[in-house]
């Protein structure tokens, strides 16, 4: 389903030279497979699910997606496919504090293409234990269910991808089981594959397929300073 | 869920800037709103009596729009007076006859022939052939003469193009009210509204001045609405006019009030209309005349209070005319008027226009750009709302440009941002600016008498574009604030537009 090849991806320096993020010869991920990513902190790992994504360009190399090279793609066209294809939970939830947890899950279903339809919405809050909470705000919620909400709103548009980066990350222990037991459950239960980004050794092996990002990625290893940096946004703070 | 919902989720979220950003473009658009109604207003209240049922007025000599200003609109004080003789110019001669009948003039010509008849049966007796035969050449030879010399004779010499002459004497007030003394005319053949065809209505049992009524004789008074409601004044109260000015002394003679206008929006609402007969019969309001006393004692004020005495013509003066005559010979008569000596004649309308396109006009545009220029002013304040929040705001949108959002998308949504700002603002202002009015209407009618309401709108713009001139000014706040929150929203739309997801969306 998901096929890289030799994916190079670097970040501009303020001295006008460029700094290498992630050099991945290959990495494929098939059609409802669940992966678990670990590395170090500053690993490029938040850069690759980006660069999946399509929020980044890269700078050579193929993403194919059931056989659509997303880099063939023009901006508005990965936006769209983003939507449409791809689900992403963060470790910050993200979630808009104007919005209602139904609202946000709307909001998820807003840029993809067809119908936008409140009953799945209120359905995927149901599955995740949070019917009752339908008209709260973020502020009004756990960061536990902060995070269910968001789960919910990456699964809106019925996604073949999902990417979860760090979800456990601001997770209070008790509920960073849930949290995985959700995600995982969710995309086995509607055929999604899924790329998980985690530090956490209990909730990697939760999972069958474990990839260590130094493996995968030729550049992890040489420059993690760099790596911190470009993972706060490409720009070299140091 | 859709980019206005987003929008405006987006504003709600920041209620105490928005409230305030929307209260600046509100109090701009109130200004507008206030500034385009009050000159419609002002150029209602001109043009509401200058389409009325005349297009002429005369006056005495001097300037065009004092004659205007004070015989349409009671305002400002009258230049002269013009001889009563050049009234019954517009008169045919049966009616000439009538009112001269009682003049010193037409009395001398009747003396005169009187003594003719006695001087001829003195001297060949009373049943002489010769006496009869000599009075009879004497009178045919002074009918000829007095057929073209004697006024009375002949119809008057703007009769046969007039439909009428309203005749007006000017000069007393009650209160800060002008007295106007007229004919009964006034309200029987002057019409008004927007194409002069309403007739003048009394408000409940109230009926127009008669010439001369059993009841009240020649003191009856008819008042404007506004003059009623002001000071508290009912059919059947007296008045009694002050001379010269508001507070000028107060005549004895006392009008009783027969009739209340029911309301035109007119400067009629706002005079007190006396019967002329009256007027002159009020101390100091007849001309006084030289040698006078060879005539009779007609300043007694015994003799001038009979009902059955007739004022000589020439003790009557009027103030101005108010004429309508077929638009065909106006032109050559207005130039034959003001080829003569003694009166001037102006059309209201172009002396209206004039003082509109000279002086009105010129100040409401600079009011307008003004208030434009308040408006830009609240324009930028949203602006900087929105900027300013841009920055807290970076992470929301670059969660929206991960959900899928395009960069136009997010780019259209802070632009509507501003729309919605500037709209909800400008609404607010529009009803702020009515409602202002609404509560104003009482003043601005007593003063302009002008009838305005909540709902009433500024006229059009005088723009030569065709569906300008058909709507209200107003409508145009509307494309000029979605035009200005445009301008206003694109920085900030293009600091969104340009975010850096992968910089702003953290982890």
């Amino acid at each position: 389903m998901l096929k890289i090849r030799d994916l190079k991806k670097s970040f501009a320096q303020p001295d006008g030279g460029r700094l290498d993020i992630l050099d991945i010869p290959e990495f494929n991920v098939d059609e409802g497979e669940q992966v678990v990513l670990i590395g170090r902190s500053g690993g490029g790992k938040t850069t690759l699910l980006h660069s999946i994504a399509g929020i980044n360009s890269i700078d050579s190399g193929t993403i194919g997606f059931y056989n659509q090279n997303l880099q063939a793609f023009s901006e508005p066209m990965r936006d769209r496919f983003r939507a449409n294809n791809m689900g992403y939970v963060f470790q910050t939830f993200n979630l808009l504090p104007a919005f209602t947890a139904l609202e946000n899950v709307q909001l998820g279903m807003a840029f993809a293409t067809g119908k936008q339809d409140s009953h799945y919405a209120v359905e995927l809050l149901q599955r995740v234990g949070l019917v009752d909470r339908l008209n709260h705000k973020p502020e009004q919620m756990s960061v536990g269910e902060q995070q269910r909400v968001a789960v919910a709103r990456a699964l809106a548009n019925r996604p073949r991808l999902l990417l979860a980066d760090e979800p456990t990350a601001n997770i209070d222990p008790a509920n960073q089981q849930g949290i995985v037991d959700l995600i995982k459950e969710s995309c086995a239960d509607f055929g999604i594959a899924l790329i998980l980004v985690t530090h956490t050794m209990d909730v990697a092996e939760q999972f069958e397929r474990i990839d260590r990002l130094e493996d995968i990625n030729l550049l992890a290893g040489e420059n993690f300073a760099s790596d911190v940096a470009a993972d706060e946004g490409g720009v070299l703070s140091e | 869920m859709n980019s206005f919902t987003i929008a405006l989720r987006s504003i709600k979220q920041r209620m105490l800037s928005s409230t305030l950003t929307m209260i600046s473009m509100a109090l701009g658009v109130t200004l507008v709103v206030g500034v385009l109604a009050i000159f419609g207003i002002v150029q209602q209240s001109f043009n509401a009596n200058a389409t009325l049922g005349y297009n002429m007025v005369m006056g005495a000599k001097g300037g065009k729009l004092q004659l205007v200003l004070n015989s349409v609109y009671y305002l400002s004080e009258p230049i002269e007076n013009i001889p009563y003789e050049y009234f019954l110019e517009f008169k045919p001669q049966d009616i000439r006859e009538q009112e001269y009948s009682g003049s010193y003039s037409y009395k001398a010509v009747k003396h005169q022939q009187v003594a003719r008849t006695t001087l001829l049966t003195s001297t060949f007796g009373v049943q002489s052939p010769l006496a009869a035969v000599a009075a009879l050449a004497s009178d045919t030879a002074l009918q000829s003469q007095t057929d073209t010399l004697y006024p009375w004779k002949r119809s008057g010499k703007f009769a046969a193009f007039t439909d009428f002459a309203i005749p007006l004497c000017l000069g007393d007030y009650v209160g800060p009210y002008r007295v106007v003394g007229t004919t009964p005319d006034m309200f029987h053949l002057l019409r008004h509204g927007s194409t002069a065809e309403k007739t003048y209505e009394m408000q409940g049992n109230g009926r127009n001045i008669e010439q001369f009524s059993e009841d009240h004789g020649y003191f009856e008074a008819v008042i404007g609405s506004t003059v009623a409601r002001d000071r508290n004044l009912s059919v059947g109260d007296t008045i009694n006019p002050s001379h010269g000015s508001a507070e000028g002394d107060q005549h004895a003679t006392k009008f009783t009030v027969v009739g209340i206008l029911k309301p035109t929006g007119t400067p009629n609402d706002r005079a007190v209309f006396i019967n002329m007969e009256g007027f002159y019969r009020m101390s100091d309001h007849a001309k006084p005349l030289e040698n006078e006393d060879q005539f009779g004692t007609d300043q007694q004020a015994d003799k001038i209070m009979d009902a059955h005495y007739v004022l000589p013509v020439e003790k009557r003066e009027v103030t101005a005319l108010l004429v309508r005559m077929d638009p065909l010979y106006s032109v050559g008569i207005e130039n034959q008027v003001n080829e003569g000596n003694v009166a001037q004649a102006v059309f209201p309308i172009i002396e209206i226009r004039r003082l509109l396109d000279f002086f009105v006009s010129p100040v409401k545009t600079l009011l307008v750009v003004l208030t434009v220029l308040i408006c830009f002013v609240s324009g930028v304040s949203i602006l900087v709302s929105i900027y300013n929040s841009m920055n807290e705001r970076r992470s929301e949108i670059a969660v929206l440009r991960a959900l899928g959002a395009s960069r136009r998308v997010v780019y259209f949504i802070v632009l509507m941002e501003s729309m919605i700002l500037s709209l909800m603002g400008g609404i607010l202002g529009f009803i702020s600016g009515h409602g202002l009015i609404a509560v104003c209407s009482g003043i601005i009618e007593s003063h302009t008498g002008v009838q305005v309401g909540f709902f009433d709108l500024a006229p059009p713009m005088p723009l030569p574009i065709p569906i300008l001139e058909a709507i209200s000014s107003e409508f145009l706040i509307i494309p000029g604030l979605i035009l200005l929150a445009i301008l206003v929203g694109i920085i900030p739309a293009s600091s969104a537009y340009k975010t850096d997801v992968s910089k702003s969306l953290g982890k």
